[in-house]
């Protein structure tokens, strides 16, 4: 029979865990809950009164077809900001294991991006990326508008979507590093001997051996793109042009706030929510019982 | 004898101790929140300290909440959890909300029951209507207002021959034209998020609905119909100046904006509200010269009234009889003349009311630079006795239709969109923004 720790004393652990309760409480279930009564009502901004409208919200949100352009395209923005931030992130990693001239170095300066908050990243590419006058921009003097992401909404996603990926090279750098340090040097050392080069030996070695690490990072990048891109968008192009970089966030941003049309907006972000639920449940479901560490 | 003395001195310690205290215990704080940064939030904060200064009964608390849209979101939260401020500057966009909230006080009863004579025909007609019930009963106290004026770079008008400003889009067409041919890249900046002066004023001068019910002060139940007016061929103008690169795309986005380029001398005429007039004669590169004038008309139309931009101050409900003193004493300073026209000549808003316009106007005001041109703006506003079209937009959400209109400028401009489409596109939308308005104030009547 299995051995488990308890206290004799049945208020103590309820004061322990009480604070991060509250905590829980007031930032996460009260507003989740405010939110879940709201999509089923239509709320008066001002509070002047509601009145119950069962899934009328979610019934306009789904029959909206910009509704659905912005999930199709949050979802786009999520598997390209991922995809780039990772392939980017074990690029750097895998060189900095191979123990080159310099690593030590490499191995802080890769992780500085991730230190700088999104709005200020946002406000900086916008000066980098501008078509008129930023650094980017400046191939325009060579073939005049080939860049421009104010006016060209396939520019303007482009733009977001790899500063997005910028800012999320250092976190998953510092991962993919610690996993391929955890490989044993005996494994790497034995397929050397066996002729293999760093690439084979990078796909047939190292990346199945750091698979929890890269589901692990896969689930965290796939929901922070969901979830973090307000700051970048809001700074950089603010839905536009024509709507073409308005992503789930900022649309629950624009309707709540600008429109004031809370009930939409909360309809928005439970679905969203249940979306950010849907792929944590994946990622546990698969952590403890697929992917095996050591 | 003694107990009669000693009687005697406590009680005129006790009555010294009460007027001691008095000015202290009267003294009523109440808070102002403005949604003004910068420069014009220090002129704000000037005011209210003029306005402590001028009396000890009250204090007024001013607190700047950066922009419009933060002092709404901030004022909706604060009124939600009970601590809003007394006094609140909601702009043009947030009006018609905050009339159906019933959240407010009304201003004409808020000075009539604390004793303040107001003279509410004063108002210029184009600012009172616009923050007015559709009986004509004004709601908050115009603050700081405005409307589009168009500005030309003198030098430029000059070089291609043009005397005086053009008055028509002909004018503005064939002047541009000339510009590009001159060598100016840009003629005209445009910036889609202008949709206010590009799109709004246009219809109210040209005395074209944006909505049905007189853009919606007849009833909820107004329908969008942009796409049956002059608007299409204005718009089909502007796709085809800037195909022509007679009209190019200047924002935040793209690396400078509309008024950056004007004021640097790179484009040559750009339309914005007047309230730049003051910012442009402080930022203008060396060697650029400029004027404005009234917006432009097309030739074969009438000019009616523009529309009034900007905010207006509000009374919240849920506040003590104290306060509610408090806020009408500064709403009664405000309304001094001298304290009008200070505000007037050091942001560039204009003189809300005809007293004050007339005053500026005998003082020689605006004969000369840096001011000479901001009376365009007080005779755009008054052009005409409103019409049902220029009188305001009083529609719901109207931020969202508004960013819609945004949306359908650039779709036109950048993707090459079909106007007439996008146009029908963009009324079928802001109907739908309108009807859940409608429903979430279901059975309300418009004040």
């Amino acid at each position: 029979m299995e051995r488990r720790a308890f206290y004799r004393n049945p208020v103590l652990p309820w004061l322990l865990i009480g604070p991060q309760l509250l905590l829980v409480l007031v930032f996460f279930y009260w507003p989740t809950s405010q939110a879940l009564y709201w999509a089923f009502t239509l709320e008066q901004p001002w509070g002047g009164g509601n009145s119950w409208v069962w899934l009328d919200n979610f019934i306009a949100i789904f029959r909206d077809r910009e509704y659905w352009a912005t999930v199709a395209r949050s979802a786009f923005y999520a598997i390209c900001t991922t995809g780039l931030s990772m392939a980017v992130a074990l690029f750097l990693a895998c060189f900095v294991d191979r123990s080159l001239k310099g690593t030590k170095l490499f191995q802080s300066v890769y992780v500085w991006p991730y230190a700088i908050a999104a709005p200020a990243a946002g406000v900086a590419f916008r000066f980098i990326f501008a078509p008129q006058s930023g650094i980017i921009g400046s191939i325009n003097q060579i073939w005049p508008g080939i860049w421009d992401p104010s006016t060209n909404g396939v520019h303007a996603l482009a733009m977001v979507i790899i500063c997005h990926a910028w800012l999320g090279i250092g976190y998953n750098f510092i991962f993919f590093l610690a996993a391929l340090q955890m490989i044993p040097r005996s494994i790497t050392e034995a397929g050397a001997m066996d002729g293999a080069r760093p690439v084979r030996r990078m796909f047939d070695l190292q990346l199945p051996l750091i698979a929890p690490t890269v589901f692990f990072l896969l689930i965290m990048n796939l929901i922070s793109s969901f979830t973090d891109s307000f700051g970048l968008i809001d700074t950089m192009t603010e839905g536009g042009p024509v709507g073409s970089t308005e992503v789930m966030v900022y649309k629950i941003y624009f309707d709540g706030f600008k429109g004031l049309d809370y009930s939409g907006a909360a309809a928005q972000s439970i679905v969203l929510m249940f979306l950010v639920i849907a792929l944590t449940f994946v990622q546990f479901k698969w952590v403890e019982k697929r992917v095996h560490y050591n | 004898m003694t107990s009669i003395r000693l009687l005697s001195a406590a009680s005129t310690i006790a009555v010294l101790s009460i007027a001691a205290a008095a000015p202290a215990m009267a003294q009523t704080k109440f808070e102002f929140w403005y949604g003004l940064s910068g420069d014009l939030s220090e002129r704000v904060q000037e005011m209210c300290k003029g306005f402590n200064e001028s009396q000890a009964d009250y204090e007024i608390v001013c607190v700047s909440q950066e922009n419009y849209d933060n002092t709404l979101q901030n004022t909706i939260a604060a009124y939600r959890a009970n601590k809003q401020p007394t006094v609140t500057q909601i702009f043009d966009a947030g009006t018609l909300d905050l009339m159906l909230s019933g959240a407010y006080m009304p201003i004409r009863e808020l000075m009539s029951s604390n004793g303040y004579e107001i003279d509410w025909n004063n108002y210029l007609s184009g600012i009172a209507s616009y923050f007015s019930t559709s009986t004509g009963e004004m709601l908050s106290l115009p603050f700081n207002n405005s409307t589009a004026v168009i500005y030309y770079n003198t030098d430029a008008l000059a070089k291609v021959g043009f005397e005086g400003t053009p008055k028509t889009w002909e004018e503005v067409e064939t002047v541009a034209r000339a510009m590009k041919d001159a060598g100016y890249e840009c003629p005209i900046a445009f910036d889609p998020s202008g949709a206010w002066q590009w799109f709004e004023q246009f219809s109210a001068i040209h005395n074209q609905p944006i909505a049905t019910k007189g853009n919606g002060f007849g009833g909820l139940d107004a329908e969008m119909v942009v796409s049956q007016g002059k608007f299409v061929d204005q718009l089909t103008w502007i796709k085809k100046m800037y195909d022509e690169g007679i009209i190019v795309h200047k924002s935040k986005d793209a690396g400078e904006t509309a008024n950056d380029a004007f004021v640097n001398g790179k484009c040559q005429i750009t339309s914005s509200s007047i309230a730049d007039h003051g910012t442009f004669g402080k930022q203008a590169a060396e060697g650029v010269h400029w004027t404005n004038a009234m917006l432009p008309m097309w030739s074969d139309t009438e000019r009616t009234n523009s529309l009034v931009g900007g905010a207006s101050l509000w009374t919240l409900k849920g506040k003590s009889e104290e306060e509610y003193k408090g806020a009408a004493a500064f709403f009664n300073y405000l309304a001094q003349p001298e304290q009008a026209q200070t505000w007037s000549t050091i942001t560039g808003y204009v003189p809300v009311t005809m007293a004050g316009f007339e005053a500026m106007k005998a003082n020689g005001f605006y004969n000369e630079a840096p001011y000479k041109g901001r009376e365009l703006a007080v005779e755009s506003l008054t052009f005409t006795p409103p019409t049902e079209n220029s009188r305001g937009i009083r529609l719901g959400n109207y931020a969202s239709i508004r960013q819609e209109m945004v949306k359908t400028m650039q779709d036109v401009l950048f993707n090459n969109a079909p106007v007439l489409e996008t146009l029908q596109a963009f009324d079928a939308k802001g109907n739908e923004i309108l009807r859940r308005f409608e429903q979430t104030y279901k059975g309300a009547q418009l004040p």
